[in-house]
């Protein structure tokens, strides 16, 4: 059978072209890579090269024809031992092989548009063929108890960073496999002391010390991960992990996707987040929902010392690459933790701090302690707030909200982040698609305010959510 | 360390291949170049969607790094990966499959061109950020350096990411702790349309990690032999415990940056020169016919045989199915 040469597309949008210039005419020898002609298009002009080795047997379409479809045959081509009789056949087959080309079937690319587009034009219907890939199970945490932390009868006080360096000691001991890589971990003992002593029990090829140089650490561990290690890498502070989050999400939360399941990344990227105090706009934000906004991420933001080793544990274990969000402000506060080198919470369930039956207070990170100090004073004022520690923003434990405004009817999100497609917003959604019904008012969001944080004492306490906005908010959902 | 300055190492010092591994390196090269003019004929049939960047002409670059290391060394790239793929001895069918993006890729069609991976032939991808491989596979070198093994790991880098800061980051932690990784820079000299005269101030980019002590040489990329020759030189470096070391390939790519790019900011002639002068094919095959060592008939059976190859994985990947719709909700996460 002659070989049919087919009009070339250019892009995956193109579907026809002008056949310019024939290189070759009828009864040319002609061998693998040779060009063979120019096609054009109102962006580019191409050159046609041979894939297969042959004759030139017949030219189908005219140089300077032009819409020539995409997939048109335009030429034929005579293999090693045939000669023009062996176009007899194909010529009376494909005599409109123009036209009946343009009803190509090859375009699987094309028939999956609709569905995934379908998916992303009706983010709440699960409509069309393929569901959204949290709705299911959305129902169905909806379903589940919500389990707390086991009950423990020993407990030590520790501050958040003694819990820390302990999360990582006791999982550095069990597992050869787990090291810690960032800027002054080892020597220094941390910028902020949390890596306090694990460079004396653990030798430096356990504890690195990088150069200043994120992006570069970042991808390092990043790739030592697709090997297996299970890298703890320290960022400063968020704000320097900027440099690195290419690689955090393209290269971490990506791959395991990208490779079919072949190559996981075993990683947590830990460090303080969001303001600490007087440092400005550079060293003080929340990317809470920067992280939480990835699939393949798992992104976690304690508040007290025992959620910092539970979940700091539970992480260094978890297979998938985690962001762990800390706050330099919530390192020295002490807390209650479980003495127990098992104690390890799990990754994805809130905490309900206080329980309440008026408000709802859902809050992450330094803003649980303010929301708690918020539910006192609504408690002096007669209402009873309930007050959630996300503990974990993704995978959200979308089912203790939920019940929880099922039961108060009405919700307060806080967060030191800004309020455009904030936590709170995430959550505002949620609860929208899950318990419309059962809202008595609109969701309120405590947030940062919209600017970059001043410098100022005064201005920056005025850009920061505090105390007494959970309040107000609580009372004007309460129609208080 | 003392930076060793090769300058222009370009040609190998003698022809040591043996009659086997000329007829194999002529094989590989051949079936990279069938396979990637395959690929462009099934983008030009709508068969390959989005981006697809054909490796015709750097076929040299990749046998000849191959050649110089074992099956237990890593391999890592950029997106121009398709070559890189089948020289570590990946299946043909499996990577024209995900180009098809059907479910026998070695992606399952979930990765595409860009983004294909062989954790059982040591090939970490495949990656689609400029230079983000890098400190990647300085960290893959990273890791065979903690757990004491014997492996190097092959980070390749074209001329484009010599540009980006990640690389001298990689390279400085790479050198400070001794990491036994191979920069193999391709210079097909053009990053997409920019020549390297307009992009980088210095034209000599095996120099690239002098300050950081790093030595480098300046190969002949065309050359598969010469490319041989300096890959062991460097994997050696390595292996001794050395610390990293560059490579400059000095290359081309015949086919423009990816398929919907026509290439006019190089001239006919140039392109020319380089396929009838330094063709790397035609030179095995040249030192073939003229060593005696196969004939005009015995290259034309090897020519079949790959073509039987190419042809059997475009089959493959034309006749596979597409992923199943349950794969667009798999392999985000691990279960814990």
């Amino acid at each position: 059978m002659p070989i049919e040469v087919l009009m070339p597309a250019l892009s995956p949008t193109m579907t026809e072209g002008t056949l310019a210039k024939w290189n070759v005419k009828e009864g040319d020898t002609i061998a693998s890579g040779d060009v063979i002609a120019e096609i054009e298009t109102d962006k580019a002009t191409m050159e046609v090269e041979a894939v297969d080795e042959g004759t030139v047997g017949k030219i189908v379409i005219a140089e300077g024809t032009e819409n020539v479809a995409v997939n048109a045959v335009i030429a034929y081509i005579l293999e090693e031992g045939e000669d023009a009789s062996a176009l007899d056949n194909v010529s009376a087959s494909s005599g409109g092989a123009a036209p009946a080309a343009e009803e190509k079937t090859a375009a699987p690319a094309e028939e999956a548009a609709p569905a995934a587009s379908t998916a992303s034009a009706a983010p709440v219907a699960a409509s069309g063929a393929i569901e959204r890939s949290d709705a299911e199970p959305r129902a169905m945490s909806v379903m589940n108890a919500t389990q707390d932390e086991k009950t423990y009868t020993s407990f030590k006080t520790q501050t958040v960073r003694e819990a820390l360096r302990d999360a990582m000691a006791e999982e550095m001991r069990g597992d050869e496999n787990v090291f810690v890589m960032g800027e002054e971990v080892a020597q220094y003992q941390g910028a902020y002391k949390v890596t306090q002593g694990l460079l004396d029990e653990f030798g430096d090829r356990r504890v690195v010390d990088t150069p200043i140089t994120e992006i570069g650490f970042t991808g390092m561990a990043t790739g030592a991960a697709f090997m297996g290690l299970k890298p703890i890498v320290e960022f400063m502070t968020f704000n320097f992990a900027m440099q690195a989050i290419d690689h955090i999400i393209n290269s971490a939360a990506k791959t395991l996707y990208m490779s079919g399941g072949q190559l996981g990344c075993p990683i947590v990227f830990r460090g303080p987040n969001g303001a600490a105090a007087r440092v400005g706009a550079q060293h003080s934000q929340c990317y809470a929902s920067w992280y939480a906004h990835c699939p393949g991420l798992k992104v976690i933001a304690p508040w007290s010392a025992a959620d910092a080793k539970g979940l700091l544990k539970a992480a260094i274990r978890d297979p998938n690459p985690i962001v762990f969000l800390e706050n330099e402000i919530m390192y020295g506060q002490s807390f209650e933790v479980p003495d127990d080198d098992d104690f390890v919470l799990p990754i994805g369930q809130a905490k309900i701090e206080r329980e309440g039956t008026d408000v709802t207070i859902v809050a992450f990170s330094i803003m649980v302690g303010k929301a708690l100090k918020a539910a006192e004073q609504l408690a002096e004022q007669g209402i009873s707030a309930e007050v959630i520690n996300l503990r974990t923003i993704r995978p959200l434990d979308v089912n203790t909200i939920i019940r929880s405004v099922m039961k108060t009817n009405r919700l307060v999100t806080c967060e030191e982040g800004w309020h455009f497609a904030g936590i709170g917003s995430e959550i505002a959604s949620v609860v929208m698609e899950h318990a419309f019904d059962y809202l008595d008012a609109p969701v309120a969001r405590v947030t940062g305010e919209d600017v970059p944080m001043p410098y100022a004492a005064n201005l920056e306490a005025l850009a920061l959510p505090q105390e007494q906005h959970i309040v107000d908010a609580a009372k004007a959902v309460c129609y208080r | 360390m003392a930076t060793t300055k090769r300058k222009r190492a370009t040609t190998r010092a003698d022809n040591q291949a043996s009659s086997d591994d000329l007829l194999k390196y002529y094989r590989e090269m051949l079936l990279i170049r069938r396979f990637e003019e395959k690929a462009g004929q099934l983008y030009g049939m709508g068969l390959i969607g989005g981006f697809c960047h054909l490796y015709i002409g750097q076929e040299a670059v990749v046998v000849g790094m191959q050649s110089a290391i074992t099956g237990d060394d890593g391999v890592i790239t950029s997106y121009r990966d398709h070559g890189h793929m089948l020289a570590c001895g990946m299946d043909a069918g499996g990577v024209m499959a995900e180009l098809t993006g059907r479910e026998g890729g070695y992606s399952r069609g979930k990765g595409g061109s860009m983004h294909m991976f062989s954790k059982e032939k040591n090939f970490y991808g495949g990656h689609g950020i400029v230079g983000g491989q890098v400190p990647l596979g300085t960290g893959i070198a990273f890791n065979y350096k903690y757990r004491g093994e014997d492996r190097v790991c092959l980070t390749y880098l074209g001329d484009g990411a010599v540009n980006q800061g990640q690389v001298y980051e990689a390279f400085n932690m790479a050198a400070l702790w001794q990491l036994p990784v191979v920069y193999c820079i391709e210079n097909n000299q053009y990053a997409m349309g920019t020549s390297t005269q307009r992009h980088s101030s210095s034209p000599d980019l095996y120099q690239r990690g002098m300050a950081y002590g790093i030595p480098g040489e300046q190969v002949d990329g065309m050359d598969v032999l010469a490319v041989k020759e300096a890959g062991e030189r460097a994997v050696a470096h390595c292996r001794e415990g050395k610390g990293p070391y560059i490579l400059e390939l000095k290359t081309y790519r015949y086919r423009g940056h990816s398929m919907s790019d026509p290439a006019k900011y190089r001239t006919k002639d140039e392109l020319d020169k380089m396929r009838k002068e330094h063709d790397p094919i035609d030179m095995v095959k040249k030192l073939l016919i003229d060593g005696n060592i196969i004939d005009e008939a015995g290259l034309k059976d090897i020519d079949k045989e790959v073509k039987a190859e190419v042809a059997k994985a475009a089959e493959f990947a034309q006749n596979s199915p597409e992923p199943d719709v349950s794969e667009l909700f798999t392999d985000i996460l691990i279960d814990a």
